[in-house]
This record gives C-alpha cells, sequence and structure tokens, in this order.
C-alpha cells in the first residue's frame, strides 16, 4: 500500500438484512427483499460478497482474498471491487461505510 | 392513505349468521366460505365444481359479504396486499378482505363477481404455502404416468397450447396456474380451478413433480437443459406473488431455490402439435 493509499479513507462493506441469498449449482444467487432486484455473482464477487462483513476493509479483502485466490492485478482488482460494490450498494444489497459497520442480522433465506 | 382505513362496513355487515357454507378446497388445504347469499353460493359450486365440499373440515374460514348493489368496495385501484399487526389485508376495486393467519379466519367484502372470490383465493394461497415452502407458478401442469410435469412460461409462451395438445392419458391439473407443494422431501403439483384461455378447470388431483419445463414455441421439439441462475430467474418470475413483503420475498426466494435443488429444470422449445408430448412422459 503507498502513501496515496494511506492518505484515502478506507472503504467497509456489509450484506444488507434485506436480501436473499443462497449459493446454487456453484453459483451466489441474491434477490433484494425492498425490490426484488436479482443478481448472480461471479467467483469473484462471491468472494467479495461473503467477505463483507462490515469490519474487513475493502482494500484488505481485496489484497487477502481476491489477489491471493485470483490471477489479476491489485489496481484490476479494485477497480473491478469498486465497481461491484458501488452497483449493489445501488440497490441497497450491500451497505457502504467509511468506518466499521455493525453486521446486520440475516435473514432466514441467507443459505450457503 | 388507503393502507389506514378501516373495513368498517364488513364489520357492520358480519354480525349476523351465515346460513351457506361450503368450502373450496384446492392443494389439500380446504378453505370454508360462509355467506348469507344464496346467488353467491351457486356461483361458487359452479365455479369451484370439483373442488368443492358441502362443508367439512377446514382450517380457514372467510365470512363473505355481497355487495348489492354493485358498487366497488375498494379506493385500490390497483391490487394492494399487505401485512399489519400480522393480519393480512386484500384490497382491489371490487374487494376487500382481511385474514388472520394466526387464527384462521377472515372476512371478504365483495362485488357479487366470480374474479374477486378468485383473486382472493388465488393470493391467500399464496399466503399459506409460502411458509410452507410451496408456491402458486404461472404455468400449465399435467399428470402422466403417475407424475406431474409443470409447463411455465409468460403470456403466449404456449401454456395453453401444450395443455390443448395433452394426450388422453394425461391429466390436466391446469392451464394457467399451478399449485406446487412441498411433499417431504420433494415437491407436488396439485390440480385448480384456475383456469386460463381453455376455460377448463383442472383435476382436482395430485402428483409429485417430475420435471419443470419453460416453454418456448418453435420449429422443432426439444429438451434442453437451463443453467441454474438462469432457472432460478425465470422461476422467480413466473411464481405468484402480491405482497409488498421482504420477509415473504425471503421465503419464495428460498423456497423457489430449494425447488430447484430438487426438481430438473429445462427449456422445452416445441412445434405446436401433439408430437411433443412423445418427450414428456
Amino acid at each position: 500500500m503507498n502513501a496515496e493509499d494511506n492518505c484515502m479513507a478506507e472503504t467497509y462493506i456489509v450484506r444488507s438484512a434485506a436480501i436473499a441469498a443462497r449459493k446454487l449449482g456453484g453459483e451466489m444467487m441474491i434477490m433484494s427483499a425492498v425490490d426484488s432486484t436479482f443478481f448472480t455473482l461471479n467467483e469473484v464477487a462471491t468472494v467479495i460478497w461473503q467477505a463483507a462483513d462490515g469490519r474487513t476493509p475493502l482494500s484488505e479483502i481485496i489484497e487477502r482474498r481476491v489477489c491471493a485466490e485470483f490471477d489479476v492485478e491489485p489496481e484490476v482488482a479494485r477497480q473491478d471491487a469498486e465497481q461491484f460494490v458501488t452497483e449493489l450498494s445501488q440497490h441497497r444489497i450491500l451497505l457502504v461505510s467509511d468506518s466499521p459497520i455493525p453486521e446486520p442480522k440475516l435473514g432466514t433465506a441467507e443459505a450457503q | 392513505m388507503f393502507r389506514g382505513m378501516r373495513m368498517d362496513v364488513m364489520t357492520q355487515q358480519g354480525q349476523s349468521g351465515y346460513a351457506d357454507q361450503l368450502a373450496v378446497e384446492i392443494g389439500g388445504k380446504p378453505i370454508l366460505l360462509r355467506t348469507q347469499d344464496a346467488a353467491f353460493r351457486d356461483l361458487l359450486k359452479k365455479r369451484y365444481a370439483g373442488f368443492v365440499h358441502p362443508s367439512g373440515r377446514s382450517g380457514f374460514t372467510f365470512d363473505v359479504d355481497v355487495i348489492r348493489p354493485e358498487r366497488l368496495v375498494s379506493e385500490a385501484e390497483e391490487l394492494e396486499v399487505w401485512q399489519d399487526d400480522g393480519i393480512w389485508h386484500l384490497a382491489r376495486g371490487d374487494f376487500r378482505a382481511h385474514w388472520d393467519p394466526r387464527v384462521g379466519r377472515g372476512r371478504i367484502l365483495q362485488a357479487l363477481s366470480p374474479y374477486a372470490i378468485d383473486s382472493v383465493l388465488r393470493i391467500v394461497h399464496t399466503l399459506i404455502q409460502a411458509p410452507e415452502g410451496g408456491f402458486l407458478l404461472h404455468g400449465a401442469s399435467a399428470i402422466r404416468n403417475g407424475r406431474a410435469f409443470l409447463f411455465s412460461g409468460i403470456s403466449g409462451a404456449g401454456k395453453t397450447t401444450i395443455s390443448r395438445l395433452a394426450p388422453p392419458d394425461s391429466t390436466l391439473l391446469t392451464d394457467e396456474i399451478s399449485y406446487v407443494r412441498r411433499d417431504g422431501e420433494g415437491y407436488g403439483a396439485c390440480g385448480t380451478p384456475f383456469a386460463g384461455e381453455l376455460a377448463r378447470l383442472g383435476e382436482n388431483e395430485a402428483a409429485p413433480i417430475e420435471r419443470l419445463f419453460f416453454l418456448a414455441k418453435g420449429s422443432e421439439n426439444r429438451i434442453a437443459p437451463i443453467k441454474t441462475p438462469d432457472a432460478l430467474r425465470m422461476l422467480l418470475r413466473n411464481i405468484l406473488f402480491f405482497a409488498d413483503d421482504s420477509e415473504l420475498v425471503k421465503m419464495v426466494f428460498q423456497s423457489a431455490c430449494e425447488f430447484l435443488a430438487r426438481v430438473p429444470a429445462f427449456r422445452l422449445t416445441f412445434y405446436p402439435d401433439e408430437r411433443v408430448w412423445d418427450l414428456i412422459q
């Protein structure tokens, strides 16, 4: 991590409680319980999703999970992750903050 | 605005006894309908023939008040279904209803219209089935060789066509709304009186579900596998779902996932003649 990164605020992400999620046929499927929007996550997105505990900074998830487990350049991983987080947060499926977030209690449909 | 309205008309009219009662049993769930209106009772007998019992056992009871002369009984232009303090409320221009699932009792205020009671029954069955892992599906279904097959799809996909082509050795459960019930580790399909373009009631029978087909018309008959995410997306699109309720959304999602984990789904492209049923055995 360089000096510029250190100056930037961290991003924390946590899964919303208002979702239903299920890993089926090797793919993570998520539906918003608010607007019934449906998402299918690829492998990398699933890793980020599963690591979104509200306590681990996104940068750490990218470094320790995405870059460690997939053959991807850190900068590419960061851009992809930010795009993914932005998209899901727009649907309130992921909650985003610049400080740690208490993990909400997940509904009964959260099964993996 | 509407949701805050009290059902004053219903509470005033619902004080006296209900002379006529009969149970409409769909999916093994009899719903007792009690009414003072003989014409409405006759309508029920005719519309739900094969699914009607004079009274008998029932876990669910509705008192039905029929409004005469006919007029709108709700300000809701579109169907509204919501829950308030554990009680479900249903409203559309031609009916208002509430139902307390904890005690299995409810009340309906409606015009003398088969569409009103039909809608209430569909909605109530979706609410009954949701916590039990079942659902109502926009699709035809039939039994052949002791096993049930579901044919789902959007309007025009071929539900009526494939129902019309069903061979004599099959039993048509519905050409419009399939009833999917969780039966132990598997799923069963039950007949429904909810008819589509065929205008023919389904048979009041049930069988274990063998396969789910998503229909498409084409130049040949072909069955192709579907990726699970695509099947889930299509299934969710065709499950009847009325309530704006996040817990119910979660239940339906979970039910759809469980269903696809146990029942194989395929795309059935078919040319509209009877040979398509050679593939459905």
